[in-house]
Order: structure tokens, then C-alpha cells, then sequence
């Protein structure tokens, strides 16, 4: 589990990639113009461009949308349970991620599994709520819940916290201004 | 030579209307008889274009309609030129739009055509739907309009919901056809299938793999018993294979059939129930479905011999049981699989299947960066050995060498769709660090007949060359993340006659190259270029010079002046009347 600092320092961002980097489309100039995202190739003197960060290209691989729904992980049979634990509760429950098509019912259901209704405030008016729902990304990162759309935090959610937000020291940018984006990306 | 046959040839020239009422030697029945036998509008188009009598002649016999971009007509000049219309296939969005990359609510509304439909042709029967927005309000009109209405087919489809598909069920009392696949549909309830009347027995075909919601087995389990001439059903992830095997003993005559989740949950005899089931199947040609393939798989075996079309797109089967299932199936013709079978899944496709003719590789995990496994370029290889009569490919992987494509195509030279997807965008030949325009320059070198091609991975201008001077039969285009500079585009726009859909994204192709083809796009159906350079003067040119074209930009909100998505394509029906705000006709 990651110390204190760790899980206070909240960033934004796709898992791995740069935190600067909304999820945005990326128009040809920006990503062969992006120095972190590409390497430029010398062949007989014209200069190629390299992608590496393709997910941050919309609509790439050609894969249609229908498919890319029904994306499969190699998963066991389609089921996602993450642990989830909540601060002042002793055992941790498990939910399954696969069962719900958004945030709002994750949070419905964790709200149920707690038998507490203060969470899913956080996606409504950030400054009241009295729970911060975070989660471990695969790279380890602990991340806000919300601000990356479903499908993606799905895939990348190993474990769910539920913070009290008394416990979220965050120096600099106020935890207002990050909570703000969560209820927008909802 | 026969003189009587020179008679329509000269009727051409008369403008005196009773000149074509004149008996001649060729008399209407016949003329009107051997055109009703012609099937393919391509061929039908032609004969219209005889003479004025033939293109009569035509119109009045014709009675499948294909229209493949619902702008490039209006549904009244549609109405006045056929009066006899039973069926209609119709394509909406730009192909592009199946990945996100037109914005919503762009158009394509099949209500506008629905409207005029039910006044001319009363009696449709068929309607096939491509890509075209659809609500559950229109859904409800066709049922209540067409009385005689049989087949619905909606394929990429958005709009609507399970509350239109209850309309359908519900009033349409001949309905012979029901196929739903891969919309953007909002899946409330199954409850649709018990909307079907109790003594409603007319169905052949019923697709409902896409829809997840739950439904009433037993309403599903009585449509079948009565429906003797069922024989396509593709059901979804909620039908158990328990469930499986009642259905298939209620309908043994299945030619066509997709399963749910091959779930390892029967006992001894419930297996060994399903396996005497599928045994039963004596006409099962195309299996689908699985989901999840286990063990359970032999129960499949005795069905396997006569299977022509595997379609394991959506099943995650991994190479040991995908192998062990390919021994069983000697007759395959078509073929679509995800890369968990990996390339030594693909070996076996290669040692098994003689005659595979189409084989699609789809990737389970599109969009995970750091993914080792899927399959790579020894798979395709493997394939190419084993199956010398592959014509259609299409292919998802993360790296491909220009060595192994020239191999491929020596082994599969009769390849007429070749469609290569190198996942992370200019990506090089992995061994020789080189582009892979020597890949593509061998498939059309190679391959005369190729009709389509999609090109990926680091591509340059030669690419580009290579297919100008070789592709001369190439009708589809499709290309993202290549070329060095306008040439490139020049090249395909010049080299390639037959060319009639250009689909482009992420290329450095600007307004030279958009303006070379101006002669040509009136004779293809569409171009889309997407996050190229093309300006907006470049495009006002275009419009400016080709009025017969319609030139649509998409306005993205960043700069003014790129065009960020355009769209060009040739219409009689003049400029959109139903274009929302961010699409902007030049």
C-alpha cells in the first residue's frame, strides 16, 4: 500500500502518460510536433514521424465502437472486482467494475456496500462532500475518481479508497479545483 | 444481324412521344421480363443507359433499391424515378463515424426517407440500414406503415432503443427477418421478444447477439418451436447452454447459429444432452458467439463438418481449444478470430483450413499499450501457407515486417481485400527499422484484383507511388498516419481509375493534392479527409470548381483555418437541407 505522501499526491492524467495531456483529440501537427509523444526519423533526408502514445489518438486503432464496448482484457469470463476499502471501516469489500456502466451507479453501489450516502456528493458539488473516492491506476498511481471517462478508468482501476476528505492533505492547487473536474467529466 | 434488335437504338433519337408506344419487334413484356431477371444494380444501372426505352423499362422492374450514401439522392427524386420498390438498403454516416469520428447528431435520418416510402411504396417489404440515424419514433412508423413488412436489418445503426425494436415485434405481422448487429442502441429491457404475437410464426432469421438485456427464455423457447422456417438465430450472452440445447431441439434445421457463454456449468447428461443436439444440426454452415470458450467445446465437434463461417470475434479463445476446434473444421471458407489465439493459433488455421478464403484477426486489447501477446507477423505467414485461396484479410497487429507481406502475398495472390491495421501509427518494419512501403508495393504488384486496401505502419510518398502505378482495379482506400508530402495523394488520385472511396486521416496532404483530384471525385462516392492540411479556401475551391459536389467541412472549435474534417462527395440532390451548425457546406 502506498505511504501517506503518495496517496495525497493527486494528479491528474491518464494513467502513465503525461499529466498535461487531457483527453483530447490530437490534431497530426500536435503529435508530430510533441517532443515527449514522438521521435523523428532521418530517411534520405525527410523527417517521419513516430507516435507512441496512441491512446491518446481518438479513434485509433480502427476498431468500432461497438467492439471497443465489448473490449476484451483476456479476464477471467467478464468480471472486474477491485477491492474497495473505506476509511473507519475495519474489512474491505469487493465490487464488480464490469456491472456498471458509469460512475454514478458505481458510486450508488458503493454507497449501498458502506451503508453510507455521503459519496456520490463528490461527483455532485465537490466543496461539500465529506468522501473523496479514489483509486490505484495500473501503473500504481493513486487517482481521483472521475475524471477520465468510464470505459477507461475501468480498465485501469486495481483498487478503490474512499477517503475521508479531512485526510487529503494537498498542497497547492486546492482539492476544490480537482473535485470541481470530477463533476465535470461525469 | 438481327434487325429488329436496332429498333430501341433508333427509338433513342424520337422525341415524339408515340413513337415509343409503337409496336416494334421487341415488345415491352419481353424487354420488362429479361430485365426483371437482373439482379445486381450495377448491371441494372447499365442497362438504363441504353436508350430511353431500356431506362423505362428499367424503372418500371426494379424492386431492390441500393442507395450507398443517403445524401447523393433525395428520397422524392428516388420516389419518382421507381414506382415498384419492395426493398431498400441504405448507407448513412462516413465509415469513419465507427470510430468516433464524426460527432453526434451529424445526420443521416432514415425518417425523411420513411416519409416519402410510406407514401410511394406501401408495400415495402425490406429494409436494410447502414449507418443511419434511427429513432424509436421511426421504428414505430415503418411497423405501422408497410403492412406486408418482412425483413429489418440494422447495422451500425444509432438512436434508437429496445422500446423500437417492441414496435416491430409488435406490429409487423409478416416479419421474416429481425437482425440487429453492433448499434448504438440503448438496451433498456428484452421484453421486445415477448411482443411478438402468440400466433406470429413467419420468422427465418432473428439476430439479437448485440442486445444484453434480459429476456423471457420461455417467450423465446415458444417463437422458435412455432417458427418451423427459422434459420439464422443469434442469440446473446444471457442464453445458457442449457437453454442452448432446448433451443436447437426445437430447431435442428438451423443453418446459422450464435450461441451464449460456453459457460462449463452442465452435468453428465445435460452435456451429453447438448452434444446429441448439435449433432443434430445437419445444416449448420455459420457458427457464432462463444464468448467464452472452455472445455465445453467438443460438445461442438459432430456440427463442425459442414461449417463454412467460424466467428470467434467475440470470444476469447485461447490457441490450445481454438487448435483442437480447427481439426474439426476442414470446410472453412470465412474466419474471424481475436489475437488471443496468438500465431500459434494461427499455425493451426494454416495446417486445418485448405480453403479459408476471408480471415479477419481482430484485436482483443486495442488500446493497451503494453501488451505482449496478440499476434504478430509469423501468424499471417502461417496462414498464407496453409490457405493459398485467402482473398479477403483484414489483420490487427503490432508489428510486421515488409519481408513477411512479399512471402504473403507469393502465397495469396488472388487477395481482392487487403487490409493491414500496424496498431501503433507509423510504426517501421521492426526488423529493419525501414517504412514498409516494400509491404504494400508487393500487395499490389501482386495482387491484380485487389479491390480494397487498407495501409498502415511507417509509410512514405513511394507507398503511395506504388500504388498509383499498380492498383488499377482498386476501389477502396484507407489511410492514417502516412505519406511525406501531397504527391503521395496526387499519385492514388491519378494512378487509380477505379477508385471510388478515398477515406484519409492524420496524413500531410494538403490542398495541392485535394485540388489534383478535382476531375475525379465526381466519379467516386466519397473522399474523407480528416486532420490533414487542407485549408478551407482549398476546400471553397473544390466547391467552387465542382458544383455537382457536395464539400463538407466539420468545424472543429480550435483553428479557423484548417479544415479539420472534410467530406466530400458527388450528389444530385444539391447541397444538405438538414446540416446541423458545426457542418458547414462550402
Amino acid at each position: 500500500m502506498a505511504t501517506e505522501m503518495e496517496i495525497t499526491e493527486l494528479r491528474l492524467g491518464l494513467p502513465g502518460g503525461n499529466s498535461h495531456m487531457k483527453e483530447k483529440k490530437r490534431v497530426y501537427s500536435e503529435i508530430t510536433n510533441s517532443d515527449q509523444n514522438s521521435s523523428n526519423v532521418n530517411v534520405n533526408g525527410d523527417v517521419y514521424y513516430m507516435c507512441q502514445n496512441k491512446n491518446e489518438v481518438v479513434g485509433w486503432p480502427p476498431v468500432c465502437a461497438y467492439r471497443k464496448k465489448n473490449n476484451f482484457n483476456g479476464r477471467e469470463g467478464s468480471k472486474m472486482y477491485v477491492k474497495v476499502s473505506m476509511d473507519g471501516v475495519p474489512f474491505l469489500r469487493k465490487v464488480d467494475l464490469s456491472t456498471h456502466k458509469g460512475y454514478s451507479e458505481l458510486v450508488m453501489a458503493l454507497e449501498k456496500l458502506f451503508d453510507c450516502y455521503g459519496i456520490g456528493e463528490a461527483l455532485e458539488d465537490a466543496d461539500k462532500s465529506e468522501y473523496v473516492p479514489i483509486y490505484e491506476d495500473k501503473d500504481g498511481d493513486w487517482m481521483l475518481v472521475g475524471d477520465v471517462p468510464w470505459e477507461m478508468f475501468s480498465e485501469s482501476c486495481k483498487r478503490l479508497r474512499i477517503m475521508k476528505r479531512s485526510d487529503a492533505k494537498v498542497i497547492g492547487l486546492g482539492a476544490r479545483d480537482f473535485l470541481k473536474g470530477m463533476s465535470e467529466n461525469k | 444481324m438481327n434487325p429488329s434488335l436496332k429498333k430501341p437504338r433508333e427509338s433513342m433519337d424520337l422525341s415524339n412521344s408515340s413513337e415509343l408506344t409503337q409496336p416494334t419487334a421487341f415488345p415491352d413484356e419481353v424487354l420488362e421480363k429479361v430485365l426483371s431477371l437482373v439482379e445486381s444494380h450495377k448491371d441494372r444501372n447499365s442497362a438504363s443507359l441504353v436508350c430511353k426505352y431500356w431506362y423505362n423499362a428499367e424503372r418500371w422492374t426494379r424492386t431492390k433499391l441500393f442507395i450507398g450514401n443517403c445524401y447523393s439522392v433525395t428520397p422524392e427524386i428516388v420516389a419518382r424515378r421507381f414506382p415498384k420498390i419492395k426493398s431498400v438498403t441504405l448507407k448513412g454516416k462516413p465509415r469513419f463515424s465507427d470510430f468516433n469520428l464524426v460527432p453526434e447528431n451529424w445526420g443521416a435520418d432514415v425518417q425523411v426517407w420513411l416519409d416519402v416510402f410510406a407514401r410511394v411504396y406501401p408495400f415495402l417489404e425490406e429494409l436494410r440500414l447502414k449507418r443511419m440515424a434511427v429513432t424509436d419514433e421511426s421504428l414505430e412508423f415503418l411497423a405501422k406503415s408497410f403492412h406486408g413488412f418482412k425483413v429489418l436489418s440494422l447495422l451500425s445503426c444509432d438512436g434508437f432503443s429496445t422500446d423500437g425494436i417492441s414496435s416491430i415485434a409488435t406490429y409487423c405481422k409478416n416479419l421474416t427477418e429481425l437482425d440487429i448487429q453492433e448499434n448504438g442502441i440503448d438496451d433498456f429491457t428484452g421484453s421486445w421478444l415477448s411482443c411478438f404475437p402468440d400466433d406470429f410464426a413467419s420468422l427465418e432469421v432473428l439476430n439479437f447477439a448485440s442486445l444484453n438485456s434480459e429476456f423471457s427464455f420461455d417467450a423465446l423457447e415458444r417463437l422458435v418451436s412455432r417458427c418451423k422456417s427459422l434459420r439464422v438465430l443469434k442469440l446473446n450472452k444471457n442464453v445458457t447452454l442449457g437453454q442452448l440445447q432446448r433451443l436447437l431441439v426445437r430447431a435442428p434445421q438451423l443453418m446459422e447459429l450464435g450461441t451464449g457463454p460456453f459457460v462449463p456449468e452442465l452435468t453428465g447428461r445435460q452435456y451429453a444432452e447438448l452434444e446429441s443436439a448439435f449433432s443434430n444440426c445437419k445444416h449448420l454452415h455459420t457458427l457464432s458467439g462463444l464468448w467464452e470458450a472452455t472445455r465445453y467445446l467438443p460438445v461442438l465437434y459432430a456440427a463442425c463438418a459442414s461449417l463454412t463461417f467460424l466467428n470467434l470475434s467475440y470470444a476469447t479463445i485461447r490457441s490450445n481449444e481454438f487448435s483442437k476446434l480447427l481439426a474439426h473444421c476442414p470446410n472453412l471458407r470465412r474466419l474471424w478470430v481475436l489475437d488471443t489465439v496468438r500465431d500459434k493459433g494461427l499455425e493451426a488455421v494454416g495446417a486445418n483450413c485448405p480453403l479459408l478464403e476471408e480471415l479477419r484477426v481482430f484485436p482483443a486489447d486495442p488500446f493497451e499499450e503494453d501488451i505482449v501477446h496478440g499476434v504478430t507477423e509469423s501468424g499471417f505467414v502461417a496462414v498464407s501457407a496453409g490457405c493459398p485461396k485467402l482473398q479477403y484479410v483484414l489483420y490487427f497487429c503490432r508489428q510486421m515486417t515488409n519481408a513477411a507481406v512479399a512471402t504473403i502475398v507469393r502465397n495469396c495472390p488472388d487477395f481482392t481485400h487487403f487490409r493491414l491495421c500496424i496498431m501503433n501509427p507509423g510504426q517501421p518494419d521492426y526488423l529493419t527499422n525501414e517504412p514498409m512501403d516494400e509491404a504494400f508495393g508487393a500487395v499490389v504488384k501482386t495482387c491484380k484484383k485487389l479491390q480494397r486496401l487498407s495501409v498502415s505502419g511507417l509509410l512514405t510518398d513511394l507507398t503511395f507511388e506504388y500504388i498509383g502505378q499498380y492498383a488499377k482495379n482498386l476501389e477502396t482506400l484507407s489511410v492514417a498516419f502516412a505519406g511525406s508530402s501531397d504527391r503521395g495523394m496526387q499519385c492514388v488520385l491519378e494512378g487509380c481509375s477505379k477508385l471510388r472511396k478515398l477515406e484519409i486521416r492524420d496524413c500531410p496532404f494538403g490542398n495541392a493534392a485535394l485540388l489534383s483530384g478535382m476531375e475525379k471525385y465526381e466519379s467516386m462516392r466519397c473522399l474523407w479527409m480528416s486532420a490533414c492540411r487542407v485549408t478551407m479556401n482549398g476546400c471553397r475551391m473544390l466547391a467552387q470548381g465542382r458544383p455537382r459536389l457536395n464539400v463538407e467541412v466539420i468545424k472543429d472549435e480550435n483553428s479557423d483555418d484548417l479544415a479539420d474534417k472534410l467530406y466530400v462527395y458527388r450528389s444530385v440532390a444539391g447541397p444538405r437541407r438538414d446540416a446541423p451548425p458545426f457542418v458547414v457546406t462550402l
